[in-house]
């Protein structure tokens, strides 16, 4: 039935129903201790926002009044535009999903049944609540074979992932997750990442995100909100304008460097590519020599027989005779084309002496070549959309960031 | 040695109203009776108070205080007040000595379950009684198990002071006997009492393995984590 409700909930979140409103929200311990202080914010239906910012800044306690963990001292919070001050706190916390950073997993029991734990509470038939828990572990990437085990016996990524899939288990439309990857090591907190923005994209749920790191708060969200500490809200923005436009001095520092490169991860590689500067493997080195010739470069693209590339060859000093597939092969970089930020073309350029990046389609056959000068053209207008925004002490600092690109494509 | 064969092989200690057999119900009998009583009274108390935080302070000072009671001047201090010929003076002294294990491993062991694994019950939706039962008592069982054994054993062993005043059960063969200078009857008695500490023992270990989720039992996790 629950499954039935969550699919309703489907339908009616293209109306953005299922909005949590922050309104002029504070919380204030006995102590006098102000953990969040008149935080105003809205969280949109089917997004990821991320809760970001120092130690001390309220972002878990703004998510835990959420599901009532934690109740606010004043002002209100709204799901879907009922006061959850007025839920009885168990009702409100079986329809959110909740998943914390150690997993929390129920030790005594095993995996199948901690996934289904909310469908067991709302009064699902124990065939039925294991079925969609078998189901869950599959969508979270997990095997079979685990659901008969207990917790201990799993890593603490696969626990982190059960802990995903039993805050899914009753298909719940929003989902808090504290900090839920930053116990594992770096390695597995990226394959997290990946899976939940691949489940998100499946899934379409409202996720509010707290974590300290500001990477993964730019690589997870659909938009960011940057707490400072004593829990006021800093700026609210999606990540490209964020890096773009940060707020004020705190947001900027808090951002860290590299912002300028950083944002052209969010830029997609819309680059003009040229067929002509490939060469196949098998091609005689004048064939080359005349290709290079005639477009009046120096460096060319060497292909295998199946379209993926081999490596650059430079045409300048080339034998007189031989073949490509016996000159010495350059390293070099590739983008996707489709769906390539303009950040890994920059990146596949600076892997390779010939300052290009190679794109390839998915299958990793070559597609073409971006050139130095078509990259620099899109970093420079990236830089230019950015000082084109009424941020004056951002122009200085975007434009300096551009600087590398552009040096790279006049060099 | 040949004292002990000597009292297993007397006829005289297997049959009667103070054959072996009678004796070991009887001692069964106060024993149990003590342990029951214990475990209704400290396990709740442990659970509550483990579960809400309250009272903690107290439980502790006072489990501490009852442990230093001596079980041999509380039954002769309870006789002299309430007279002999019922046998609950034998066991207020050992629901004393049985509480304190009991209600100490019980409210630990709630009190000692992850923070996180609450926070986590909480936050799926479970109701304070929901958490209690389904997730900090099954955690929690192998501490609290270990406590009603340890009171186990103690009773079993101290239930032989019954017979200081008169009452029955396996102290009968050790009181009577250094009474008497039966030692075959000492020797045999004290083997007795600990032959069934020792089943006791067993007997709580073969519990846990039945009402203990693997999950939680510290001896198959060691041996799955290796394997």
């Amino acid at each position: 039935m629950a499954v039935v409700a969550g699919a309703a909930a489907l339908g009616a979140r293209s109306a953005r129903s299922h909005v949590i409103t922050f309104d002029g929200v504070t919380k204030r311990y006995a102590d006098g201790t102000v953990a969040v202080n008149d935080l105003h914010l809205e969280i949109p239906t089917g997004e990821i926002t991320v809760l970001v910012g120092p130690s001390g800044c309220g972002k878990t306690t703004s998510l835990r009044m959420v599901n009532r963990m934690i109740d606010a001292s004043e002002g209100k919070i709204l799901l879907d535009g009922v006061d959850v001050q007025t839920i009885d706190p168990p009702t409100l916390r079986r329809g959110i999903g909740y998943v914390i950073q150690q997993a929390g997993l129920f030790p005594h029991r095993k995996i199948v049944d901690n996934v289904a734990t909310v469908p067991y509470l709302l009064g699902w038939d124990k065939r039925k609540a294991r079925t969609r828990a078998m189901e869950l572990l599959e969508r979270v990437g997990l095997d079979a074979g685990l659901a008969e085990r207990y917790p201990f016996q799993l890593s603490g990524g696969q626990q982190q992932r059960v802990g995903v899939a039993r805050a899914l288990a009753a298909d719940p439309p929003v989902l808090l997750m504290d900090e839920p990857f930053s116990a594992v090591d770096p390695v597995v907190r990226a394959d997290l990442q990946d899976e939940l923005i691949r489940l998100q994209n499946e899934l379409n749920k409202t996720i509010v995100f707290v974590t300290h790191d500001i990477d993964e708060a730019v690589k997870l969200g659909d938009r960011v909100a940057v707490l400072r500490v004593g829990g006021t809200l800093a700026q609210v923005d999606d990540p490209e304008t964020m890096l773009a436009r940060p707020a004020d001095d705190f947001v900027r520092e808090f951002l860290g460097g590299d912002r300028g490169i950083r944002r052209l991860s969010f830029v997609p590689a819309d680059l003009p590519l040229r067929g002509d500067l490939t060469v196949p493997i098998d091609a005689e080195v004048s064939e080359a020599a005349g290709a290079a010739a005639s477009s009046a470069v120096s460096w060319l693209a060497v292909v295998d027989g199946e379209g993926r590339p081999r490596g650059w060859v430079s045409t300048e000093g080339l034998p007189p005779a031989g073949k490509v597939a016996d000159l010495r092969l350059l390293p070099y970089g590739t983008f996707e084309v489709n769906g390539g930020s303009l950040r890994s073309a920059l990146d596949a350029a600076l892997l390779a002496p010939s300052g290009c990046a190679i794109a390839v389609d998915a299958d990793g056959k070559v597609a073409g070549v971006a050139t130095r000068e078509e990259l620099a053209r899109a970093t420079a207008k990236v830089a230019a959309d950015g000082a084109a925004q009424p941020a004056p002490a951002e122009q200085a600092a975007q434009s300096e960031q551009a600087v590398p690109a552009e040096g790279a494509g006049r060099g | 040695m040949n004292w002990l064969i000597e009292f297993f092989t007397d006829p005289a200690n297997w049959s009667g109203s103070s054959g072996i057999p009678v004796r070991l119900l009887e001692h069964l009998e106060f024993s149990a009776a003590a342990l029951l009583l214990s475990v209704l009274i400290a396990v709740p108390l442990g659970l509550w108070v483990g579960h809400t935080g309250k009272g903690a302070l107290f439980v502790v000072v006072s489990a501490n205080a009852a442990r230093a009671l001596p079980t041999l001047g509380l039954l002769v201090l309870i006789v002299l007040l309430m007279g002999v010929g019922t046998t609950l003076p034998v066991l207020i002294p050992l629901v004393a000595l049985a509480v304190p294990p009991i209600l100490v491993n019980t409210y630990e062991g709630i009190r000692g379950v992850e923070h996180d694994l609450r926070d986590a019950a909480y936050g799926m939706g479970l109701r304070g009684g929901q958490v209690l039962l389904r997730v900090l008592v099954p955690v929690a069982l192998p501490l609290i198990l270990l406590g009603v054994r340890v009171a186990a054993i103690q009773v079993v062993a101290t239930a032989t002071v019954a017979a200081y005043v008169g009452l029955g059960g396996l102290g009968r063969y050790i009181i009577d006997g250094l009474a008497t200078k039966d030692f075959p009857s000492t020797i045999g008695g004290a083997v007795l009492v600990a032959l069934l500490a020792l089943a006791v023992q067993l007997m709580f270990t073969l519990l846990g393995r039945m009402v203990v989720s693997p999950g939680v039992r510290p001896a198959v996790r060691e041996r799955l984590k290796a394997g």
